[in-house]
């Protein structure tokens, strides 16, 4: 195959196929270093305050939270926007990716696909918890029941439940199918019997024949099919919980598209949040490299910008529909008493990625960093404006109110984010973090030098 | 029956291509190759057929998207018929959503099911491992075996074709 030699090498470094092995298996093995401890500790903190949390809401009821009468709906569906949003990078990584054949992916699909599931979870316990009864969660399925009732089709809320659970199903068996041979490398290489045997049994029997692979392959590819529409539908489906309702600000056509680049584009920052310290405090530089990170830059700028030209669009619509309470709405948004949210969210979503114009700052990693965690902000800001903004002001003056969050519902919002924390750093424990197969399988066409034969 | 053969393993994989072809040209028989990722042009050499895992998925995914709909549609048409403001009862674009989610579920899970069942790979799975080293740099290749004369002469031509770690197993 034709490389072109401006092209610059994905994986750095003289590697053959097992310093691979060895470098990307090297964090698993031995103790972990006083960093994850520390980390560890801070996210099961957060963890427990936000075990707290649910035992209030479920002890007391959603009465503990600052919702009242008119805003109705506050963090919590901020929050599963907010999550969702982020679990779309890991599909969108692997699947979309993998159809246009962009090999960069190789290196950071596997972890974030873990942290799509990961971010899924996160997001699928607010509708729980904010049901009240969480015991009662059964009852979104359509199941024959005593009460001779079916759920109701025609409800996006119903629609959401298909749509993420699905996503979350397909998801699993698309990660895990990519990590068998993995495991099984894991497998081969370990060196106690009780790791044998627990990875043995992970990785089902994996060998690595000619057929397995040959099939292994053409399962990767099509799920890979499914899951990127099945990506832009998740998020879709979760705008149409906005946008199906009658509601000036949630009511406009643009939402699927505008929710959908808005998530691949917080997903990203996501990634590049975890990632940008994963490289460092794993020594997988020479896997994850600034390339890589210019890369994901560059989805970015251009979500970034799709979701900027959203916004625009949307003060359009609002005043080119004629509509006053939509016109009120917008107007509302950006200068009534939330502003300041509004401005955080133009400033963190539309304005600061633009500066990865600059190649300076999009390979910069402090740069990198700085404004993946400012889209993060403004990502949760986004959810925020769209759902308190348009609900605290209704048809009725009389009963506008304003609306902020009671400890609670921090508690629940910080208990996510521990979670998050928690298990992906037993993720980058127990699984390999970079999918091995895959980065030998771009090695050759894409390594530092042309791999020589290594003869013992 | 002569259930002997012989593993020889390669460092390269497009050494491994080019030694296939050789020992091929031998009429050396090739039971399988184990490899550390998946080599391209690999399948072709050794023979294989197309998939038929996509056939799977798609009637996994016929199968789903047609539950989903029927169901649906036997909800609001007959089992629980219910007025929303005067709209149709059989709803067609409202179904859709969930159809689509029921289509790529049934097509991933039939497809990887259909998958595992077929290498009877699972958990706890007992494989055969033929050289712990094929899983992280070797391409391992196992051939046939016949008696000693034939043996000898596989054995001399896998090593005219570059393999090395020659290993007769009966």
């Amino acid at each position: 195959m034709y490389v072109s030699p401006i092209r610059e090498p994905l994986i750095r470094g003289e590697k053959n196929y097992s310093q691979v092995t060895k470098d990307i298996l090297a964090p698993m093995a031995g103790k972990p270093s006083k960093y994850w401890y520390m980390g560890m500790t801070l996210s099961s903190a957060a963890l427990v305050f936000g075990a707290w949390a649910t035992f209030m809401t479920i002890y007391y009821g959603i009465g503990t939270w600052g919702l009242n009468k008119t805003v109705g709906w506050g963090w919590g569906i901020t929050n599963f926007v907010w999550w969702v949003g982020i679990g779309h990078a890991g599909t969108f990584i692997s699947a979309i990716l993998l159809l246009f054949r962009q090999k960069w992916r190789t290196s950071i699909n596997r972890s974030a696909e873990a942290m799509t599931l990961i971010a899924i979870a996160c997001a699928g316990f607010f509708p729980l918890i904010h049901m009240g009864r969480l015991l009662l969660g059964f009852f979104i399925f359509p199941y024959p029941n005593t009460r001779e009732l079916w759920v109701n089709f025609n409800s996006p809320l119903l629609w959401d439940v298909f749509a993420i659970s699905t996503y979350f199903l397909v998801s699993l068996i698309f990660w895990y199918v990519g990590l068998i041979p993995d495991l099984g490398t894991v497998r081969d290489k370990a060196k106690t019997k009780i790791r044998k045997a627990i990875y043995g049994f992970l990785s089902f029997g994996w060998t690595g024949s000619v057929k397995q692979w040959s099939r292994h392959e053409t399962v990767s590819l099509i799920l890979a099919g499914l899951a990127a529409p099945l990506v832009l539908s998740v998020h879709t489906i979760v705008s149409f919980d906005f946008a199906t309702s009658v509601i000036p600000g949630w009511h406009t056509t643009i939402f699927p598209p505008y929710f959908v680049s808005g998530a691949v584009f917080s997903g990203f920052a996501m990634v590049l949040t975890l990632l940008i310290v994963a490289r460092k405090a794993l020594n997988l530089e020479e896997y994850i490299t600034v390339n890589h990170i210019e890369s994901m830059n560059k989805v970015i700028i251009l979500t970034g910008s799709i979701v900027g030209i959203a916004y625009i669009t949307e003060f359009f619509m609002a005043w080119y529909s004629g509509v006053e309470y939509e016109q009120y709405a917008f107007l509302n948004r950006a200068f009534g008493p939330y502003a300041w949210a509004y401005w955080i969210m133009m400033t963190c979503n539309v304005v600061t990625p633009q500066l990865f114009w600059f190649k300076k700052i999009r390979t910069s990693l402090v740069a990198t960093f700085i404004i993946s965690i400012f889209v993060n902000i403004g990502m949760w800001f986004e959810r925020f404006v769209i759902v308190v903004t348009s609900l605290h002001r209704d048809y009725l003056p009389s009963s506008w109110v304003m609306y902020s969050p009671s400890l609670v519902e921090v508690g629940l919002y910080v208990g996510t984010l521990g979670l998050f924390f928690t298990l992906f750093l037993l993720f980058i424990r127990v699984f390999p973090v970079i999918a091995i197969a895959e980065v030998k399988s771009v090695l050759k066409s894409s390594g530092d030098h042309k791999k020589t034969a290594h003869h013992e | 029956m002569n259930n002997s053969y012989i593993t020889a393993y390669y460092y390269d994989e497009e050494e491994l291509l080019e030694g296939i072809r050789q020992i091929k040209e031998k009429g050396v028989e090739i039971l399988d190759v184990m490899t550390p990722f998946p080599v391209h042009g690999l399948d072709k050499a050794i023979g294989l057929r197309r998939s038929r895992l996509t056939r799977v998925a798609f009637w996994g995914g016929t199968i789903g998207a047609l539950i989903g709909f029927l169901f649906q549609a036997w909800v609001f048409t007959q089992a629980y018929v219910i007025n929303f403001g005067g709209k149709p009862f059989f709803a067609v674009p409202s179904f859709m959503p969930v159809t689509f989610e029921m289509a790529v579920l049934f097509s991933a899970f039939s497809m990887v099911l259909a998958f595992l069942i077929y290498f009877k790979l699972g958990p706890g799975a007992k494989p055969i491992i033929y050289d712990e080293r094929s899983t992280d740099d070797r391409f391992l290749l196992i051939v046939k075996a016949g008696d000693a004369d034939e043996t000898k002469n596989i054995e001399k031509a896998l090593s005219q074709a570059g393999a090395e770690g020659i290993k007769h197993k009966a």
